[in-house]
């Protein structure tokens, strides 16, 4: 095998082509879309917008690979992003001094803890009572909006805070806080999985849960870990969604966030089945994702075709991704059909 | 048998296959003729289910041909060898549990009126299917409610309906009784007369000979020779499957003088009215430092359910457990484990072996289990018990790397063996290690059993066949409808007529 064909079997090699078409197609759109300049200190341009509105999603994503990995799936974490949002921001509006650091940093804290409870309750739902993940986590997915709006008493809460406000529009060494909060986590959970055993006993609890059981590994309490780990991070996206907008509208944070997340993890090559998963694929799916919806404002698509056009590329990608299809590919380039021979009596 | 002037139905010529890493077929010949059953012989890795999946469409081949029926073949999938006229029968049983039994033997060909399932005729065609093999079963029962041998039958049935000209029984009798297995002899004979040809794949030497016309045999990859069943002596059989002298498995036969136990301490594990409901009745049980003690009785007789309370892979909802003297409460896999207890469970595949991780991460994973998540096993002691338990144990291929899921089942026993070993455990439970694997690797594990109880590990070891069960063990239980119904020191007098005595009369004459 060549290194050419070997490089197109990776399965990086398309997300990461489309990636690469979207970024150019931009540019040529507009040639300054590429460009990274310096203004007021803070680094500019099309790649760092893209690294910031990344960060959610990014956040979401990560705790999905890790469920996935174990055969499961979180459907709850938009409406966990809205409670998240609620709880956090209907602190800061009742305290007294809504500018304060320790106000954020306590109404943050009350927020992770709603959150901790959710995904203790999830893990439960799941890793005890054995329930199906799609339906264990979908009680959360409709009751959870309904459950912010309770948190909000049915209107928009908006503050106005500095250090929250920070979050999602502030800056540090030149680059966004909040695509440093994402690339943090990111980094630590890369770490942890791979650095510890977590990575491969979650994997190996994926592929197959009663020989891990069997084999000693503590399947019940890893599956309930990454359902905690799920929701803690679907809890920070929040923070940063909310501080995007400043206000915590429980209707539309993180709508439909769950199908963009479960869409990345899967372009990133982690299957749906559990089992082996890859973190840097998750980045290149997320990256792809934002790309797209960034892209086709710059590009000027109408805005009635964006969707049809999202749809378009996820499809191209996830086809030529697929073994399916590269099998056929392959197949078509190397031989004819069969020929049917006698052989003699 | 017909005579050796037919056509083959089958003809495969120098087959190949390349998985990453390792030659699993190498440049292979091998015919089928009408009308014969042909034994397929090898060791574990030889290339047996390799040359098999290569028949049936599950593998590609890199090169050599395929010629079924006078046509060449490149088969694009299983569906695609079906068309041809090849079908399979797996060891375990490929069929769907919760549909009914003409609703498995006639899936995909159920008989329709006007585009409809005309069910009642669909039903009356499976009866006659099943009757033509003498299965006189309902064919409204659902399949579950069959017993496993009647599932075999209800799977050659369905072979049937699609007129197979090549049926293929990989292991179809590693879970049968004598009985049973008379019974598909039979249905295989009455076949053989129509004409199919069958390709017969057991680990059990008498039964290849008392139903085989022909033999090939594998050895690592490449073909050894095609052989007459009958001009062709066991001990030779054997030779050309390991391609070594017996020494391993004539060692054995001497060893049989068992090294008294001392049984005066405390034993490492004592089970007092163990028992949980629906599972197995409360049974005592004394096992001492290197002591092996065997588990007989039938298949359902409560061996694994025993086991595994022993382990705590099921918990126990009566009596006490005593390790090292001291009562302790086994509630989980994880419980056993920390009382140097493991269990390797009868099912290699569901329970046993991680498909998807390489041979290390499935080595590792007991030891890492027993230390938890966040302290890792260094990657440099890792790779010093992987690389000690592949060479000591023969684990083939010998890489690390391999995907776990690709080696022969042999082997997935050598790497699940070795996952329990690496914990360096006291007590280790066997739950049939020796199914479905070949005479060289079933003598390697047993005389590594004995070596291990000689240095002093205590073992219970089960097993399906009795002369094992005896030649290893130092004292037995004898199990029989979930019950432990007699307990017996092992000693020359004791023959499998005494322990099959003991099964059926349920303890009475003992």
């Amino acid at each position: 095998m060549t290194g050419l064909a070997q490089l197109t079997r990776h399965r990086l090699f398309w997300p990461i082509v489309a990636l690469f078409v979207l970024l150019l197609a931009s540019t040529l759109k507009h040639h300054t879309f590429i460009e990274v300049t310096i203004r007021d200190g803070h680094l500019y341009g099309g790649p760092i917008d893209i690294l910031r509105r990344s960060s959610i999603l990014l956040l979401v994503a990560l705790g999905m690979t890790l469920v996935i990995a174990t055969r499961g799936i979180d459907l709850s974490v938009g409406a966990v992003m809205a409670i998240a949002g609620a709880v956090t921001l209907s602190q800061i509006a009742d305290s007294p001094d809504p500018g304060s650091l320790t106000t954020v940093a306590l109404a943050m804290a009350t927020g992770l803890a709603v959150c901790l409870v959710i995904g203790v309750f999830n893990g439960f739902l799941v890793a005890v009572l054995g329930i199906q993940p799609i339906i264990a986590t979908l009680v959360l997915m409709t009751a959870g909006r309904g459950i912010a709006m309770l948190i909000t008493g049915g209107q928009i809460t908006t503050v106005t805070s500095a250090p929250y406000k920070a979050l999602a529009s502030g800056f540090w060494l030149g680059l966004p806080i909040a695509a440093l909060i994402a690339g943090f986590f990111f980094a630590v959970v890369a770490v942890v999985t791979r650095r510890t055993a977590l990575g491969v006993l979650i994997e190996s609890v994926g592929i197959n849960p009663v020989a891990s059981r069997l084999a000693g590994v503590r399947a019940r309490t890893i599956i309930w870990t990454v359902y905690v780990l799920c929701a803690l991070f679907a809890c920070i996206a929040g923070f940063l969604q909310s501080s995007n907008i400043m206000a915590a509208d429980s209707n539309n944070a993180g709508l439909f966030i769950e199908l963009d997340a479960i869409l990345a993890v899967v372009i990133g090559g982690t299957s749906l089945a559990g089992g082996k998963f890859s973190l840097t694929g998750t980045l290149v799916g997320v990256l792809v994702i934002t790309t797209l919806t960034l892209s086709i404002t710059v590009i000027g698509i109408p805005v009635n075709a964006v969707s049809l056009f999202k749809a378009l590329v996820v499809i191209v990608v996830c086809l030529l991704q697929s073994p399916v299809v590269q099998h056929k590919l392959r197949a078509r380039r190397r031989k004819a059909a069969p020929v049917p021979v006698e052989v003699p009596a | 048998m017909t005579e050796q002037s037919t056509t083959p139905i089958v003809e495969m010529t120098g087959i190949s296959i390349t998985f990453p890493g390792v030659k699993a077929l190498d440049g292979v010949d091998f015919r089928l003729l009408p009308g014969e059953v042909h034994a397929l012989m090898g060791e574990n890795g030889a290339g047996k289910s390799t040359l098999i999946k290569a028949l049936t469409g599950v593998y590609g081949i890199d090169s050599g041909r395929i010629v079924v029926g006078g046509v060449e073949q490149v088969f694009s999938g299983p569906a695609a060898a079906q068309a041809a006229g090849v079908s399979t029968v797996y060891q375990e049983v490929n069929l769907t549990d919760n549909l009914s039994v003409a609703e498995n033997v006639m899936l995909g060909h159920e008989i329709r009126r006007f585009g409809i399932i005309d069910w009642h005729a669909t039903r009356k065609a499976a009866r006659g299917y099943l009757q033509a093999l003498n299965l006189d079963i309902d064919p409204r029962s659902s399949l579950s409610s069959h017993s496993l041998a009647v599932q075999q039958l209800v799977a050659i049935s369905r072979a049937m309906v699609v007129d197979a000209r090549v049926l293929i029984l990989d292991e179809p009798t590693s879970s049968l009784d004598n009985d049973e297995v008379a019974r598909l002899f039979d249905v295989i004979r009455t076949l053989r007369e129509r004409g199919v040809a069958i390709l017969f794949v057991s680990h059990f030497l008498d039964q290849i000979y008392a139903i085989s016309d022909r033999l090939t045999v594998l050895r690592n990859g490449t073909l050894v020779g095609e052989y007459r069943t009958e001009e062709l002596p066991r001990v030779e059989l054997v030779g050309k499957m390991i391609g070594r002298e017996l020494e391993v498995l004539s060692e054995l036969e001497t060893s049989s003088e068992r090294a008294v136990v001392d049984r005066t301490g405390t034993p490492y594990l004592q089970a007092i009215g163990v028992g949980r409901k629906g599972s197995i009745e409360p049974f005592d049980l004394d096992i001492f430092p290197g002591e092996i003690v065997g588990l007989a009785g039938l298949l359902g007789s409560g061996r694994t359910e025993l086991a595994r309370l022993l382990y705590g892979a099921d918990h126990a909802d009566s009596g006490e457990t005593r390790v090292a003297g001291e009562p302790v409460r086994l509630r989980n896999p994880r419980a056993g484990l920390s009382r140097s207890i493991v269990f390797s469970s009868e099912s290699r595949k569901t329970e046993g072996i991680i498909g998807d991780l390489t041979v290390r991460e499935n080595i590792v994973l007991g030891l890492q289990a027993e230390r938890g998540w966040l302290r890792r096993v260094p990657t440099k002691k890792a790779d010093e018990v992987v690389d000690q338990y592949i060479k000591a144990l023969g684990v083939r291929p010998a890489n690390p790397d391999a995907i776990a899921g690709n080696l022969s089942g042999g082997n997935q026993q050598k790497v699940l063996l070795a996952r329990w070993l690496a914990t360096a455990p006291k007590l280790l439970i066997l739950d049939e290690p020796t199914r479905g694997i070949d005479v060289g690797a079933k003598a390697e594990i047993q005389k590594l059993v004995a070596e291990l109880a000689s240095q002093g590990m205590s073992v219970v070891f089960i097993s399906a066949e009795l002369d094992e069960v005896l030649r290893l063990s130092h004292r037995i239980a004898v199990l029989r409808d979930r019950r432990k119904v007699a307990e017996l020191v092992n000693s020359q007098d004791v023959t499998t007529d005494v322990v099959v005595d003991l099964i059926a009369s349920g303890g009475t004459s003992a």
